[in-house]
């Protein structure tokens, strides 16, 4: 039998149908392959058991004729998603034993699907960092070497590590300002962030409510497609859900892009963007062009401005968000001499520096005296820059742009330096900020042999114009490139 | 960078760490005041966008709240509300005393 | 900033050792909707359930919960805004108040802060001392209420229920119009009216179902105003007024002795009559308000709101006014009996048909009195509208006279049937056959020879002659027809 764990997930799916090997087949190479590279860190809570049964009865189902979209398909989980009676952390120690009685609302269609959790995948902690580095867990390392260990970027670092070191057939993942995509970009796998509201927030721990957004990390635009299918839909739990069909987006994937008007911003060449970076957008608009779009030159002025609102208004909703984690109801408690004490040390001890960071920062900015001056001007530049975004939109239908100012760095490198670290998502933080669909698609290795990436954006709810162009940059770049198996 | 319209002190950090209840060691105010000076510096370049007459932007989706009706489709669950807790007895949560 | 410019009666003005003072009082009282569920939850708001069963997980801020917004609740909001004659906003907004506290799951309560779902609006409360006094409405917002903390289960640690986790309250905050205790208690007492009229809210001020927050301070009258203090959470009238009282008191003293009020959060204490200290100083909140991002604006149509003011019920002010003019009873009755909507109801079956006077005499007479007795309220009466305009009724064509009426009303509040059934069972059918009464007033004559010369000389003495026959007939002949006989056969 071929390796299973090299297949894609339409490829698996369509093997399965065809009687070819079993979903118990297919889980236990990738339980295999997970079971050797435990040097990723990629996961924080392992469900091979879970995943076994599952996969049993997926194999069930199916001889009864009942198949669901993700039927047997072994997937992995970002553990920000609650799940069920297992686990789930946040990758932080507040959270660190902590077992949802619920499940989300995004893991329960999986399921209903007929998914198969492979477990729960490492990530920052609460969703805030850049490189996966602020778990509690320890840092992810990005099956992508050059000579020293890599981080996948973050937040969603576990799920694209191991959607790229092939453990899973994809990840859920979420996307507060470019955690789906910035590590799609630095692992060479696709990642969407869709539309503000396709996807139910309910049961994700929230990090920032209104820029959150789950999606998945695939290995290809047609696996993302498949993927998100399964993950949006309306939830009446969650009062930002969007009450819209979802469409046929594995079809969107294969379509044409002639007379597609695909617009090039101009803000988006930044200082210090290494050359390569550059170079490779230029090839981007190439591919677009050959393939019959029309390439189109906007403006977006206030893209300047995106992370700094977004470093106002993440923390401050992160810092009323996180408030419930307090060690009276659930999670840690760390006794002090009095309740203030007790509140103070859980916190304390509870939290991550960077989380603490973020929480300091976001309690300032909503302070007496700080509100109108940090977080109501930021409001009101977020929406000159959704104003931006509507004004790109009477010329062309999608955007294209770099995904990450840089490839992946090494471990350690940025962690010191917030604001250095915080560029990282200059690309992909705008799209977070007006709700936008954004895709990143790997495109070529740089010179050091790093996977880089490629970023389209379109308009609310147009996810199927994304990937029909996300598929044409796929075909267009014909990114095949693997990481060396060193880890196992 | 400029130097920040409001520079936050050491008394600021421990007034905001003890908003947010969180501890801050007296020796580590500076260090965290510098951190902290160091991100707003950078925010501090929104004062440079007219926002004159702009309306914020408070969510992502321009839509008002949906409704739910009047019914009850939950409750009965306190095993599972208590379920994580630290400390629970006789049905409630227990916690440290709020009261003197 | 508020501004006083009412000036209080002299009569309610505060005297101390250097002149007189004048109150200043506006309230904030927390009404909780009488809705099935929370306010953003499906779990249960009964009274009175074991801790922690009526919880969803959002009450209990499990990670990754989130609200969503009971329409039912929102339009009790606005039905209460109408009978408060405010303006009701079409755009609202959700906010998050951040505090840490152990009832408080989420660490932010979920309120309206800079836009309210109903503005300003006015209500005329009579004072039981003294004249109608207007008080603005300054606003009304929804907001969750949080749980409930047991300090008594263990000496050095706190039982947290969150059955009350998320409960829906109306905070109804009043402008500072107030200027004297019974100002104040009468205007807590005409919201009860209202909310009740209106099914908002049950108004059970013993189950904390409504409860003020008491802003008080003193002033010179027509002079400055002074720091307020805020005493949280009264739950009675009695309370309210010995609050006020108390504060007032203290501030004087204080003032008068040189020294400045500190505006501060203070608790009563219903034991002691006292306020204390409820928060110390270190402890200022900075609650960080700001746009509840799970949640969207509340955007209500001009026929949402059109739906709600079409079937608002009268409002005890207006029953009040229509009673007095349709039925002719004076102003007090007028306000006792619209004290709330069951009693104007069962006011208004009884006088449906009959003479409103006489029904109104015997409800507010009678019916009270023997209600009060018993410990009764009207919801538990065991003589209904029905029956008691039974009684009425044969009063009226005069089948038994106005003092038999009150024994077979003793044995209807005993249970002994209708006034029908007791009138035929102990024949206390009125004696109208004058041939009888006659029979009855000759026998009497008879008797008192003597009495009857001196009634000729003493008119007065006719009552003796009357009670003589009454107590012949068992108290069943006409009383009229008696005396008109008795005249004649005496010639006086
Ligand atoms: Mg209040
Ligand atoms: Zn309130």
């Amino acid at each position: 039998m071929t390796d299973l764990t090299k297949m894609t997930l339409a490829g698996a799916l369509d093997g399965m149908a065809k009687g070819e090997f079993s979903s118990v087949d297919l889980t236990e190479a990738h339980i295999t392959a997970c079971e050797a590279a435990t040097g990723l860190n990629a996961f924080i809570t392992p469900t091979f058991d879970l995943a076994r049964a599952q996969a049993a009865a997926s194999d069930m189902r199916r001889k009864s004729g009942d198949v669901g979209r993700l039927e047997g398909a072994p997937l992995g989980m970002k553990d920000l998603f609650c799940t069920e009676g297992v686990k789930t952390t946040a990758a932080s120690k507040i959270l660190g034993d902590f077992t949802p009685p619920y499940e989300s609302t995004v893991s329960a269609n999986m399921k209903a699907d007929g998914m198969v959790m492979l477990g729960k995948l490492n990530l920052d902690q609460f969703a805030m960092g850049s490189a996966n580095e602020t778990s509690c867990f320890g840092p992810v390392i990005n099956p992508w070497r050059n000579g020293e260990d890599l981080v996948p970027g973050g937040s969603s670092g576990g799920s694209a590590s191991a959607v790229a070191a092939d453990l899973c057939l994809g990840a859920t993942a979420t996307d507060t300002g470019g955690s789906i995509r910035q590590p799609a970009s630095f692992t060479g796998t696709v990642g969407i962030k869709p539309t503000y509201g396709r996807c139910s927030r309910y049961g994700i721990v929230a990090f920032a409510s209104s820029l959150d957004q789950a999606g998945p990390i695939a290995k290809t635009v047609e696996d993302a497609a498949i993927l998100l299918q399964s993950m949006a839909g309306y939830d009446a739990k969650d009062s930002t859900s969007l009450n819209e069909t979802v469409p046929d987006w594995r079809a969107a994937c294969g379509q044409s892009v002639k007379g597609l008007r695909v617009g090039v911003p101009k803000e988006y060449t930044i200082d210090g963007m290494p050359k390569e970076i550059e170079d490779l957008w230029a090839e981007g608009i190439e591919w677009m062009r050959d393939a019959g779009a029309e390439i189109v030159d906007v403006s977006l002025p206030h893209t300047k401005y995106a992370l700094p609102v977004y470093y106002v208004v993440a923390p401050a909703e992160a810092s009323s968000n996180l408030a419930r984690y307090d060690g009276m109801r659930y999670g840690l408690r760390v006794d002090g001499e009095n309740l203030a004490d007790t509140y103070e040390r859980t916190r304390t001890e509870g939290f991550g520096d960077e989380v603490r960071r973020r929480i300091m920062i976001g309690t300032y900015v909503l302070s007496a005296g700080y509100y109108d001056a940090y977080y109501l001007r930021a409001q009101k530049v977020r929406t000159k820059i959704a104003d931006d975004f509507r004004n790109a939109w009477e010329t062309c239908d999608v955007l294209l742009t770099p995904t990450a100012p840089s490839a992946a760095f090494a471990v350690g490198r940025k962690i010191n330096d917030p604001v250095q670290m915080y560029l990282n998502d200059v690309f992909t933080v705008t799209a977070n900020l007006a709700g936008l669909p954004g895709i990143s698609v790997p495109a070529a290795l740089d010179g050091s042999g790093l996977p880089l990436g490629l970023q389209i954006i379109g308009k609310a709810l147009d996810e199927s114009t994304v990937f029909t162009a996300a598929g044409a940059l796929e075909k267009a770049a014909g990114f095949t490139a693997k990481p060396s198996k060193w880890w196992s | 960078m400029a130097e920040p319209q409001h520079g936050v002190s050491s008394t600021d950090v421990k007034k905001i760490a003890r908003l947010a209840r969180l501890h801050v060691e007296d020796s580590q105010c500076g260090a965290i005041a510098a951190d902290l000076n160091g991100i707003l510096a950078w925010i501090e370049q929104l004062a440079e966008v007219d926002v004159e007459g702009v309306e914020p932007m408070t969510s992502a989706v321009a839509m008002k709240a949906p409704m739910r009706a009047d019914v009850v489709t939950t409750g009965g669950i306190r095993d599972l509300i208590l379920a994580n807790a630290p400390k629970s007895d006789d049905g409630f949560f227990v916690v440290p005393r709020s009261v003197e | 900033m508020f501004i006083a410019p009412r000036v209080a009666d002299k009569k309610d003005w505060l005297s101390g050792e250097t002149g007189d003072w004048e109150l200043i009082i506006g309230l904030e009282v927390h009404a909780q909707i009488a809705s099935k569920s929370k306010l953003f939850s499906g779990a249960s708001t009964e009274f009175g359930a074991a801790p922690n069963t009526q919880v969803a997980l959002v009450d209990a801020g499990l990670p990754g919960m989130l609200p969503v917004v009971n329409e039912f609740c929102v339009e009790q909001a606005v039905r209460t805004g109408l009978g408060l004659n405010a303006q009701i906003n079409k755009f609202s907004r959700f906010d998050r108040k951040n505090y840490f506290y152990v009832d408080l799951p989420q660490g932010y309560q979920i309120s309206q802060f800079e836009f309210p779902v109903v503005g300003e609006g006015e209500i005329e409360i009579t004072p039981e001392d003294g004249e109608p006094v207007i008080v603005g409405i300054e606003r009304l917002h929804l907001e969750q209420d949080a749980g409930k903390s047991v300090h008594d289960l263990s000496p050095d640690e706190t039982y947290v229920d969150l059955n009350r986790s998320g409960v829906a309250l109306m905070e109804i905050v009043s402008k500072p119009d107030m200027r004297s205790a019974a100002e104040a208690s009468a205007y807590v007492d005409a919201l009860r009216q209202i909310v009740r009229a209106l099914g908002t809210c049950d108004g059970d001020m013993e189950k904390g179902n409504l409860r003020a927050d008491v802003n008080v301070s003193v002033r010179r009258p027509g002079g400055e105003l002074g720091t307020r203090c805020e005493i949280k959470n009264v739950n009675s009238l009695r309370f309210i007024r010995q609050a006020i009282h108390y504060e007032a008191r203290r501030h004087i003293e204080i003032l008068e002795a040189g020294g400045e009020i500190d505006q501060e959060t203070r608790l009563f204490d219903n034991v002691k009559g006292e306020t204390r200290t409820m928060r110390s100083k270190e402890d200022a909140h900075d609650y960080r308000y700001f746009p509840d991002p799970d949640l969207l604006p509340l955007e209500l149509t001009d026929e949402f709101i059109a739906k709600i003011k079409a079937d608002l019920p009268e409002l005890p002010e207006a029953r009040k006014a229509r009673f007095v003019e349709q039925y002719g009873v004076p102003a007090y009755d007028a306000g006792v009996l619209t004290a709330d909507k069951a009693t104007g109801d069962y006011f208004e079956a009884l006088a449906a048909g009959r003479d409103a006077k006489i029904a109104s005499n015997w409800m507010m007479g009678e019916l009270f009195g023997a209600l009060n007795n018993a410990e009764l309220g009207l919801a538990d009466s065991p003589i209904s509208a029905e029956a008691l305009g039974g009684l009425i009724d044969r009063i009226s064509d005069k089948t038994i006279s106005g003092k038999i009426a009150k024994d077979v009303f003793g044995k209807m509040l005993a249970g002994e049937g209708t006034a029908d059934t007791i009138i035929e069972r102990d024949g206390l059918k009125q004696v109208t056959d004058m041939g009888a009464i006659e029979g009855f007033v000759d026998e009497v004559i008879a008797a008192n020879p003597d009495q009857v010369e001196k009634a000729k000389q003493n008119p007065k003495l006719l009552g003796f002659f009357v009670g003589q026959v009454m107590k012949k007939s068992q108290g069943k002949a006409n009383p009229k027809a008696v005396n008109d006989l008795l005249r004649s056969k005496l010639g006086l």
